[in-house]
């Protein structure tokens, strides 16, 4: 009797183990054959070299800055927006009708495929405003991409808040807005700042929404500089420039035939999986940090 | 708002026990959570520079009854207070609907039953009081809060080490902290939910201690479950059950002497 309960048991051990390896295992393979075909591209002409007809003279330097640029905008605006917002339907809106069904919806939001965003982005930002395939357009459609997630994490960092801490401040005769800005903000910052992040790392290997707005794969010139020489020696003309994301100038490498674009493509992956990574690790490090401050 | 003749805080034997002077009274005080009525037309005068405890059964309403002094009812939905709580010596009414619950919370202050400080630094803990009513002066915040922590019997302990988390500090520390908290800002009633039930005995005489010097400066509404603390540290004692006041009187009268058979039964500890 106790024989064939443990036999259950080491049968349902080594399943566990198996599928276990076969995940880690396909990822840990994945990544490695990135690796080898791409450790040797990756230099530092590779990185600042604009795309190029011959495969080894060819870089990543406008994709590089691609990214960064549209994930200042996407920061920028999705940022403020999703924690606005969270604050309101957490600490000021009344329990409803409307907001139980802004709730569902915001939740549901974070799930429709990134393409949806595309399209809508190519409507209403493209065509109806007038923006064009430019940074600005790219930014503001990933903003509205991390926005449900961004708003879905900074709720639950709120929520963790005891209500004991908020009733301490109001007892004290603060208001409203006074309990969120000494209180429940500072407290529930690192976990708003860890959504942020894995928001934004998410977003920035976002590719088909960004296709569909129109971003270039072949793109041998920067953005205008933000910083002129003359007054007011600010420039957002850059918000308006063509442009391309590192996904994107992977995926253009990738379709083109012979072995040695494809060492640019995987070298492309390798930068990427690395920023990625680097994200996640700074999302990790800041919760570590910030819990250690914060307990109750 | 005229006062009930025949309350039940006057004793069946007419001996009329009534505090003077009084530093709140609540009248007829009824309050609704939806339509669950917990608290029936309370009445109980509060005396100025007193320690009042209010006693009952766990449910009783009597946390419920504290917090409808500083209308912290208010922060939830569905919830409807009738009646008046009367503040002197102004004679506000302070549930009437033209008065803001922050103008309430702002002369009043509340320990809650576990300690709950700030994580911010014991300094800072002390200071938010004054801080959400704009003072911006150092050396009076600084004068305030070693004022503060002084009284609530905390500052010998923590003079060195203001810039600590209020959280880093022990239980019963961190309730002294919370009691620091209130008196910043000159309180004119301090309200205390079962200050002690989360401490250990020598944490709470020693909080026991304090209340007993406090009183002298301010009024001090106390909820307990424990009647000996209620016994020991009160001059006042109201006894609740099921949301309604049996009786109210001197607290040496109603626990040598009590008026009515429910109280004598909870204080001698038949039921509760």
């Amino acid at each position: 009797m106790i024989k064939r309960r443990k036999f259950s048991e080491a049968l349902f051990k080594a399943l566990g183990l198996s599928a276990l390896v076969l995940a880690v295992g396909t990822l840990v393979l994945l990544f490695g054959a990135l690796l080898i075909d791409g450790v040797g591209r990756l230099d530092w002409q590779f990185l600042t070299s604009f795309p190029s007809r011959h495969a080894s003279q060819a870089g990543i330097l406008p994709a590089v800055v691609g990214s960064t640029l549209v994930m200042l905008v996407t920061a920028f605006v999705g940022i403020p927006i999703g924690v606005a917002a969270a604050i309101y339907l957490e600490e000021y809106a009344r329990r409803t009708w409307l907001t139980e069904l802004i709730e569902v919806t915001v939740t549901n939001l974070a799930g429709v495929p990134s393409i949806i965003f595309g399209l809508l982005a190519l409507g209403l930002f493209v065509y109806m405003l007038g923006l064009g395939s430019s940074i600005l357009t790219a930014g503001l459609t990933l903003a509205l991409l991390i926005l449900p997630v961004v708003i879905v994490t900074t709720r639950e960092a709120i929520r963790a808040i005891p209500v004991q801490i908020r009733e301490a401040a109001f007892a004290l005769g603060a208001t409203r807005w006074q309990t969120v800005a000494d209180h429940v903000l500072p407290y529930s910052a690192s976990g708003i700042l860890t959504g942020i992040i894995l928001a934004l790392s998410r977003a920035i290997g976002e590719t088909a929404p960004i296709v569909t707005v129109g971003a270039l794969t072949f793109i041998a010139f920067l953005p205008p500089s933000p910083i002129t020489d003359q007054p007011p020696y600010l420039s957002f003309e850059w918000l308006m420039s063509p442009f391309t994301v590192m996904p994107i100038q992977m995926f253009g490498w990738v379709s083109r035939p012979g072995e040695d674009f494809a060492a640019n493509a995987a070298a492309a992956g390798l930068l990427l999986v690395g920023m990625t990574l680097a994200m996640n690790g700074l999302a990790i490090y800041v919760r570590y940090r910030m819990r250690k401050r914060v307990s109750w | 708002m005229a006062r009930p003749v025949d309350g039940p805080y006057i004793d069946s034997a007419g001996r009329g026990d009534w505090p003077k002077p009084l530093k709140a009274e609540t009248c007829e005080l009824s309050f609704y959570y939806g339509t669950r009525l917990v608290l029936k037309r309370v009445s109980v005068p509060i005396a100025e520079c007193n320690i009042t405890a209010l006693i009952g059964p766990s449910g009783c309403g009597k946390s419920t009854f504290l917090r409808c002094f500083n209308r912290m009812h208010d922060l939830y939905p569905g919830t409807r207070y009738e009646g008046a709580i009367v503040l002197y010596p102004d004679s506000r009414n302070i549930l009437d609907r033209e008065v803001d619950p922050i103008e309430v919370r702002m002369r009043l202050a509340m320990v809650f039953q576990k300690p709950n400080p700030f994580p911010k630094s014991v300094y800072e803990n002390v200071a938010y009081g004054l801080r959400v009513r704009g003072v911006k002066d150092r050396r009076a915040i600084d004068e305030k809060v070693e004022q503060a922590l002084r009284s609530a019997a905390l500052w010998e302990e923590v003079k060195d080490r203001l810039s600590a988390l209020g959280t880093s500090l022990s239980g019963g520390q961190q309730q002294r902290l919370c009691i620091a908290r209130a008196l910043a800002t000159d309180p004119e009633l301090l309200l205390l939910d079962e200050p002690t039930s989360a401490l250990d005995p020598i944490a709470t005489a020693s909080i026991e201690e304090l209340l007993q010097d406090l009183k002298r400066r301010v009024t001090i509404l106390i909820v307990t479950h424990n009647m000996q603390q209620a016994a020991r540290i009160s001059d006042w004692t109201a006894f609740m059950y099921l949301g309604e006041l049996v009786e109210f009187g001197p607290t040496k009268r109603l626990f040598t002497t009590p008026a009515k058979k429910q109280t004598e039964d909870y204080i001698t500890g038949r039921f509760g």
